[in-house]
């Protein structure tokens, strides 16, 4: 006679919250050996930054008030927001860089309305836009007194540096691609060798070159603005980085394209504008969004050659009496900004990746 | 029909071959013009600040201190002999291990093995023993010239990229098996490790570890003593050093014979593994030759070498060696950073090694060990290395941001002689030069490491 066994439950060690820590922390004894270690280093890691962060720290604008905690005194990033913000732009203008990034968020929001994206208006406000700001900040136009460069800083000077040397640099790129992986004689040999010697050598020292033998190569009447010394160095080193990437992408576009391009009569421009660039393009999104978050992060080699950009910033402001020393407080609010621009890009890049092969198919 | 059949006569300008080379000599045209300018644009920009051009200056008295400056070793004659000896024996070597292999495999490799260990081991030798006088060692002082002060920083730059290599990959070896592991805390931990590290710029880094971590150790005084004789203050970190006695050569040199022979004991259990399924003994033979052969050279020459300990005297320590905050600072910062990058590629290298791998070798009864090690890493190898030799190339060059902290590399010395001389454009140019040569020598070890642990396709 067959008996009906009721299906028993598994014991209570392998299911729910208590299976759960079993297996993933406890169950050889090497795991849970790991985990006490790893409890150790968040604790002492934590509970240090915790007191000091949280616990000690104080708010208030006043520094004497701020002298009697231990811990952080948060009051002064309130007090000097501004300045990360926006470096020594006078205090009577700084509205003119919020009304920019206003605009730019808006910018964004719209290009993120799925039924805005493919339309013609989006574009043409995204070649204006870079027009409407940079006049904005500095100035000339419309009785708006003129800023000049070297009173822009911080977290507007990085932001700036790294949008329009990625710009700049994104044709340069683009055609240096082209032309190693051309076969023109001349030009293969001239764009292999502009990559190559560019990727073989640090930042600091082309920054050096814009910053200290650039002047020299130009006519003596000549006098290239410093901030516009950095992007030049900037863009030339990201160029390279950049056609290595896009160069990737045109190998990936199938020789099928190319050749069903020849066959239709299209001239070479337009089989490369038309056919080849915009699939090539669309492979190469992340890695190009990587290659921003590089820029964004190598922008504060600029304090090198003498730009206060956001880095710069956390030295100057605690060089302020009022708040003399709090290099800690700096650092880290520096640091989160930072962290919140690259880490945002780099999550955006991962949710890219996901997304662009089922486009493809 | 008005179009006939032979080929229509296309326009000159329509023709893609006349058009390329108008592009091109266009191109040209343009550059040599940029460069022409550019160049009598520095010659006349060089006269009014009245700077001369050319490597001249290189010559001149530096005048300045180096925080840090180790002796350079220059080779005279007898070390050139003692390279190209050294270079010989490895060819001969290395073509009778090639011929080796199709000779024979049974007991005559004992004759082909001492052979080899002959010609790229004692004829070298042999040779640096006859000409052992023939090394200069040149002291950096602020009397010395521009060309020694730039291979002083040449050389901090090489110390600092080479330990950076080695630190960074043993780190982020062991991030990666963390972020394998099944242990969630520990992955967590890992994970956020490596979010954090990635997503700040080095610099700011560097800032952290020398304005903020380095500054918070105590003055010299109140150094902290670890275990009485490593001290850690403001001004570094201050150990004991080994000072070589009368025995120090021989002992060297059997240490040298011991690792060689252990290498040796190695290959041949894994070839062993290879042809019959069961690995010789290693460990014991191996532990024998590494204590055995030293010892018995300590007891016959004596003590080789002897501790010199760094002792607070005065106003600082004297004695031992000490590590400056900045090179502390570079290295910690360096290694940490670009150890986040590497232990990403590692784990992405051993996670793509496909999962069957793995199942196979399990099924074949192997250790965990030796599936690691035999079948996972080699196959993972070929996935690592190539984007792990640009991180080295991005120590190498990121190693240049010792400008900003202080610590004398090659940049930042070449910055101070660019200040003082205001040879900007040789300058500029020897650096660019340098890092060339640097990241060339990096990129050919890698590749041809790379060459060696490819995937071998039919």
């Amino acid at each position: 006679m067959v008996q009906n066994i009721p299906d028993r439950l598994p014991p209570i060690t392998q299911i729910g919250v208590l299976g759960w820590i079993r297996k993933n922390l406890l169950f050889p004894w090497y795991n849970g050996v790991l985990t006490v270690v790893s409890c150790w280093a968040i604790w002492s890691a934590v509970k240090p930054l915790w007191e000091w962060g949280v616990v000690n720290a104080s708010v208030t604008l006043d520094p004497a008030l701020a002298k009697q905690h231990s811990g952080a005194a948060w009051g002064f990033i309130r007090d000097m927001w501004p300045v990360f913000m926006t470096g020594v732009y006078p205090d009577a203008e700084r509205w003119r860089p919020l009304v920019a990034l206003i605009l730019l968020v808006m910018m964004v929001g719209i290009s993120l309305v799925h039924s805005f994206r493919g339309s013609k208006w989006i574009r043409v406000l995204w070649l204006a836009s870079p027009i409407v700001i940079f006049v904005l900040i500095y100035g000339g136009v419309l009785g708006l007194p003129v800023i000049g460069t070297h009173y822009w800083g911080g977290l507007m000077l990085t932001i700036m540096l790294s949008v329009v040397s990625m710009l700049a640099a994104f044709p340069i790129s683009v055609l240096l691609a082209l032309g190693r992986t051309s076969n023109m004689p001349i030009a293969k040999p001239f764009c292999v060798a502009y990559i190559e010697l560019i990727r073989g050598v640090p930042l600091i020292t082309i920054l050096f070159m814009a910053s200290v033998v650039l002047p020299l190569f130009l006519p003596p009447d000549v006098n290239l603005d410093k901030v516009l010394r950095a992007m030049v160095g900037i863009t030339m080193f990201f160029s390279a980085y950049l056609a290595e990437n896009i160069r990737g992408g045109l190998q990936g576009v199938g020789k099928g394209q190319y050749e069903a391009a020849d066959a239709l009569g299209m001239s070479y421009w337009k089989k490369i504008i038309v056919v080849i660039l915009p699939q090539a393009l669309r492979i190469v999104i992340p890695p190009m969004v990587n290659n921003f978050i590089g820029i964004l992060k190598d922008t504060s080699l600029v304090g090198i050659v003498g730009l206060v950009d956001l880095l710069q910033i956390a030295f100057a402001t605690t060089s302020n009496p009022k708040w003399f020393g709090r290099l800690e407080e700096a650092y880290v609010f520096v640091a989160f900004w930072y962290w919140i621009l690259c880490y945002g890009l780099s999550c955006y890049s991962r949710h890219l990746e996901k997304k662009i092969p089922s486009a493809s198919k | 029909m008005s179009h006939s059949s032979a080929p229509q006569k296309v326009v000159f300008w329509r023709n893609p071959q006349v058009r390329i080379w108008t592009f091109q000599i266009l191109m040209l045209v343009a550059f040599l013009w940029l460069a022409v300018s550019m160049y009598e644009n520095t010659l006349i920009n060089l006269r009014t600040r009245g700077i001369s051009s050319g490597f001249g200056f290189l010559k001149n008295e530096a005048g300045f201190r180096i925080g840090e400056s180790s002796g350079i070793v220059l080779p005279q004659g007898g070390v050139l002999w003692f390279l190209l000896s050294l270079v010989i024996g490895l060819c001969i070597s290395k073509f009778i291990s090639s011929h080796q292999k199709t000779i024979s495999d049974g007991p005559l490799n004992c004759k082909w093995m001492s052979i080899c260990l002959f010609f790229s081991i004692v004829l070298p030798a042999f040779t640096l023993y006859f000409f052992r006088n023939s090394i200069e060692i040149l002291h950096y002082a602020e009397s010395s010239s521009y060309t020694l002060a730039l291979a002083v920083g040449l050389v901090n730059t090489l110390k600092v990229t080479v330990i950076g290599c080695v630190a960074s990959t043993f780190l982020g070896l062991l991030i990666a098996l963390g972020r394998l592991s099944p242990n969630w805390l520990l992955n967590r931990l890992c994970r956020w490790y490596v979010e954090l590290n990635r997503n700040l710029p080095l610099l700011l880094q560097l800032f952290f570890w020398y304005f903020i971590v380095l500054q918070q150790l105590p003055n010299v005084r109140q150094s902290i003593s670890l275990g009485g004789w490593m001290f850690l203050n403001k001004r570094g970190l201050f150990f004991p050093t080994l000072v070589p006695e009368t025995g120090a050569w021989a002992f060297s040199i059997a240490v040298i014979i011991a690792l060689t022979g252990v290498f040796v004991l190695f290959r041949r259990s894994n070839r062993l593994l290879n042809e019959t399924g069961t690995a010789g003994k290693i460990l014991l033979p191996s532990l024998g030759l590494l204590t055995g052969l030293p010892a018995l050279v300590w007891l016959f020459l004596g003590q080789p070498f002897t501790l010199d300990y760094p002792v607070f005297k005065g106003f600082n320590f004297h004695g031992g060696t000490g590590l400056t905050p900045e090179f502390t600072a570079l290295v910690v910062g360096l290694t940490i950073y670009v150890s986040a990058f590497n232990a990403e590629i590692i784990r992405s290298g051993i996670q793509a090694v496909s999962k069957g791998q793995r199942e196979a070798a399990r099924a074949l009864a192997m250790k965990e060990t030796q599936v690691m090690r035999i079948v996972i890493l080699p196959q993972a190898m070929r996935i690592i290395v190539p984007p792990i030799t640009s991180e080295y190339l991005a120590i190498a060059k990121n190693s240049s941001l010792a400008v900003a902290i202080g610590y004398p590399d090659f940049v930042s010395i070449g910055g101070t002689i660019l200040n003082q001389s205001g040879q900007a454009v040789e300058i500029v140019g020897i650096w660019m030069g340098v890092y060339l040569c640097i990241s060339l020598l990096i990129s050919l070890g890698m590749n041809i490491y790379n060459s060696k642990v490819a995937l071998v396709e039919r």
